[in-house]
């Protein structure tokens, strides 16, 4: 129980003094991450969008593989990335394994259907609303996508903070193509990973405390925007 | 008879809408001519909606045929829905929305929004989000949305369903004002009490049949259907 206490403030040290180290995992952690949400925010919308108004034939098969995607184990995506970009795999003259522009592409996979599948959640409540009036004033399912998009922008912010909780959180994908190297892929939850079984308890401890404020950060910011939609109607 | 550059008249032939084999429209044949305000009146499940929406080109019907007399009619006719559909902007926004979509400059569709909004009255909360306005206000908004396109043809699908009194007097003006400025009526309403005042001319359904189609003056005196005396009496059809 001692060595927890202390452990325990040591890591509050580490936090409230800015150490070095922290802050480059953190910091590499955010990137990452970020990154991953832009690539998969700027596919995951817009394809949402269009599963929710345009009519094709195996719509309902599309609707059903994209979200049986969103349960996607992180390991097994980082494990086919990782042959992708390995020396011997279709990519791998890019060199590009082991670094955090690997990781990033691991986390967009994963994510991209976790935004895209509630994207066509919220998209399709809207396009149910809008649909007979859209089409009245003449807008093809497809000219709908932006509108549907730019109307439903505050519901669709939840989409993209949960696509960004999911890839701040998971571990297997970025420990697979990133390699946990230090100071260059090592992240958030791959350093609490390793330094946990290393006895190394004040660093991962803060780093958890680090993802636990993030991840309440981000379920209280969704909480706020789903009460403010449902007040206001947007 | 067909003005040069008129998508009327509109014909409906031989409608039949089902769904699971049960017919909601049954072989409905009507013509609508440019000139009378046609309201197509009946209790609720009649057939009114689904009949307005088939000849929108909304609804595809099982069979038959709905025939305009121009290759592209839909450019020339909007629809005014029970619940006004409001886009998450503002009430000008809105309007400019509808204008975009026809291919209108910004410049000519500012110019033509604020004309529509003065003359529907709704100058005051042009900026104000559409969906926090009133009910009455939503639907006024949205009948000078349709207005706004300049249409031929206006379906009105029981636009007064959800409003009170006032509001519907307010949107009853704005019928009769679209109206006479040249436009083609055809509206939905199970309230007799709106077709008298409004109608010029009445098509009654009843379960998916035409009933009768008689001129306002004579059918709310002398209705020619069993169905349409029964109506006028109160009788519950059901």
């Amino acid at each position: 129980m001692n060595d927890f206490s202390q452990a325990f403030s040591l890591s509050l040290d580490l936090i409230f003094s800015l150490d070095a180290r922290l802050a480059e995992i953190v910091l590499l952690s955010l990137r990452v991450s970020l990154s991953a949400v832009l690539i998969a925010t700027l596919i995951g919308l817009p394809l949402g969008a269009a599963l929710a108004t345009l009519r094709f034939p195996g719509r309902r098969t599309v609707n059903a593989f994209l979200s049986s995607l969103m349960g996607l184990p992180p390991v097994v995506v980082g494990l086919v990335v990782y042959l992708l970009l390995s020396r011997s795999g279709p990519m791998g003259s890019l060199g590009l394994l082991f670094t955090p522009t690997a990781m990033i592409i691991a986390q967009s996979l994963l994510i991209t259907p976790i935004i895209a599948s509630l994207a066509r959640q919220v998209s399709e409540d809207l396009w149910g609303e809008y649909r007979d009036q859209l089409t009245s004033l003449g807008c093809e399912p497809l000219r709908a996508v932006p509108t549907i998009l730019w109307d439903g922008r505050y519901r669709l912010t939840t989409a993209v903070l949960a696509g960004f909780g999911r890839a701040t959180a998971e571990v297997g994908a970025v420990m697979i193509v990133g390699g946990n190297i230090d100071h260059v892929t090592r992240v958030m939850t791959t350093t609490i990973a390793l330094e946990t079984s290393k006895g190394n308890l004040s660093l991962a401890l803060a780093l958890g405390m680090i993802l636990i404020t993030l991840s309440l950060t981000i379920n209280v910011a969704t909480f706020m925007i789903r009460d403010q939609v449902k007040g206001e109607s947007l | 008879m067909t003005l040069p550059g008129s998508i009327l008249p509109l014909k409906l032939i031989d409608l039949t809408y089902a769904v699971d084999g049960q017919k909601l429209v049954q072989n409905l044949t009507l013509e609508f001519t440019q000139g009378p305000k046609t309201l197509i009146l009946g209790p609720n499940g009649a057939g009114k909606s689904l009949t307005l929406r088939m000849a929108h080109g909304l609804l595809k019907p099982t069979s038959g045929q709905v025939q305009w007399q121009q290759r592209h009619p839909q450019r020339h006719q909007a629809m005014v829905f029970q619940r006004p559909v409001m886009l998450r902007r503002s009430a000008a926004a809105n309007i400019d929305y509808a204008l975009g979509l026809k291919g209108l400059g910004k410049a000519e569709a500012a110019e033509l929004r604020n004309e529509v909004l003065a003359k529907t009255g709704l100058s005051g909360i042009a900026t104000r989000p559409a969906r926090v306005l009133s009910i009455g206000e939503q639907q006024r908004l949205a009948i000078a949305r349709a207005w706004a396109l300049r249409p031929q043809v206006l379906f009105l699908d029981e636009p007064t369903a959800s409003l009170d009194p006032k509001a519907t007097r307010a949107i009853e003006d704005l019928i009769e004002t679209i109206h006479a400025a040249g436009t083609k009526i055809i509206m939905s309403t199970h309230d007799m009490g709106q077709a008298k005042r409004l109608a010029d001319e009445i098509i009654f359904l009843n379960q998916g049949v035409l009933s009768e189609r008689t001129a306002a003056s004579d059918f709310f005196t002398s209705p020619h259907s069993a169905e349409g005396r029964a109506f006028l009496e109160g009788e519950l059809l059901l």
